[in-house]
């Protein structure tokens, strides 16, 4: 159980930081014999939780939502009101999903998402965060500058659209909706699923490509 | 606390190094350690208690330390604190020495835990599904449409109140209802209170040249803000 003791904490911090050897694959092997040999867990499911996270889930649930949303205007309209809760019709709920809102770009508002005082991500909804989300780079500009960084995405912007920010303070998560693209007319959920990408979820691409189906 | 990870607005930094498709975990050591980090916890310690602990990182680790190895250090704290391993045994084992047996007051289990299969673990990722919010104790003091202020100073200890946007006015957009105040979480209490989602003109948090169609919003808790 923690002890919440801060003080003792941040001189454990130093303490490791000055001692620990810093090649980052034999701390890694340290932790996992240490839990291992204590009987925490047992190997076979630490390699259970990395396949369920490689091969099952990832942006690909997120993408099934965003084309059942553009598809199914009541599903949309439960996916606005409350997203954690209607994410729960596809079995997607979970880490850090509780909280979970959907915001909609618009032809006048563009929606970004970052974590500026760690890294908030929906996990169970969208998998591991990539490696920019949680870069210094990504977390420090957004919020100052996020046309510039959307720049440096390829995201070009119309005159007349504005950029809505959020910074995931609290427990809410943040999934942007992307615009259903021209093109893809009659198309179902399934085939539309295939061309919405995760950058598009977090705000970091703004058009969707249909050639990419 | 006013700590290296409040990192909203700093200025120095590169590009983003940008990227569309990458796999689930950079790094083997990645995986290996997120996967500890959802099966290995401490009973009853709270999230807010363990980005704390990052927080305490020595300023110049935090800036050079990879995500993970973050987290890392975090469980290594943790289970130090609970009892379940010594400094000297964590640091041992890094040396490659003999495991060091378990400091008196850890509590091993006898059996060997179960082992879980990708099915279990789909499951128990959607149990992971909860709430932060709790019956309010009091009514909420704002509402959206008001105008608010955040504080201007923080507290040394676990806060959710970039430097970036204190002492700045902005609109409450949404109550969100009472959630549990990260603040009290990092000492371990449960404090519900109102939680608003506000929002904040660019001009506003970063001057004139700005650009003033763009906003930045931030959820934030009610002690965080006075009325404007």
């Amino acid at each position: 159980m923690g002890t919440y003791d801060g003080k003792e904490a941040a001189k454990l911090q130093h303490h490791l930081h000055s001692h620990l050897p810093s090649d980052p694959a034999l701390r890694a092997k340290t932790l996992e014999s240490l839990v291992v040999e204590r009987g925490l867990v047992a190997p076979e499911t630490l390699d259970a939780w990395i396949e369920a996270y490689s091969e099952h889930i990832g942006p690909k649930r997120g993408a099934q939502v965003v084309a059942r949303a553009w598809t199914d205007p009541d599903f949309r309209a439960r996916l606005l009101e409350d997203a954690g809760e209607a994410i729960r019709e596809f079995g997607f709920e979970g880490s850090a999903t509780g909280h979970l809102k959907a915001v909609e770009n618009t032809a006048d508002r563009h929606n970004v998402v970052v974590c500026t005082l760690c890294s908030c991500y929906p996990f169970a909804l969208l998998g591991m965060s990539p490696p920019w989300y949680k870069s210094a780079e990504y977390r420090a500009r957004t919020v100052r500058e996020p046309r510039v960084v959307l720049a440096e995405f390829g995201v070009t912007l119309e005159d007349g659209v504005g950029v809505r920010v959020w910074d995931s303070t609290a427990e809410l998560r943040y999934l942007v909706v992307p615009e259903r693209p021209e093109g893809t007319e009659g198309w179902d959920a399934a085939r539309l699923a295939a061309i919405v990408t995760r950058n598009s979820m977090i705000g970091t691409q703004r058009d969707l490509n249909p050639e990419a189906a | 606390m006013d700590g290296m990870h409040d990192l909203g607005g700093r200025q120095g930094f590169g590009p983003v190094r940008v990227s569309d498709d990458d796999p689930a975990f950079e790094t083997e050591a990645d995986a290996r350690i997120y996967a500890i980090s959802q099966t290995v916890a401490p009973d009853e310690g709270t999230i807010d208690w363990f980005r704390h602990t990052i927080e305490l990182m020595p300023p110049r680790a935090y800036m050079t330390e990879p995500y993970f190895q973050k987290w890392l250090f975090v469980i290594l704290i943790e289970q130090i604190q609970a009892g379940g391993f010594s400094v000297d045994g964590v640091l041992g084992a890094a040396q490659g020495a003999a495991p060091a047996k378990a400091p008196k007051a850890a509590k091993t289990p006898k059996a060997p835990p179960p082992v879980q299969s990708v099915d279990d673990v789909l499951k128990r990722v959607r149990g992971q599904y909860g709430s932060f919010e709790r019956p309010a104790r009091t009514p909420p003091r704002f509402e959206p449409g008001q105008r608010v202020r955040t504080l201007r100073h923080g507290h040394d200890g676990h806060i959710r109140l970039p430097a970036y946007v204190r002492g700045a006015t902005g609109d409450v957009l949404r109550h969100r209802g009472a959630h549990l105040l990260p603040d009290a979480g990092a000492r371990g209490e449960k404090r519900p209170e109102h939680l608003y989602t506000v929002v904040f003109t660019a001009p506003e948090l970063w001057g004139d040249a700005a650009d003033a169609r763009d906003t930045v919003t931030l959820d934030l808790w009610e002690s965080y803000l006075v009325p404007a």
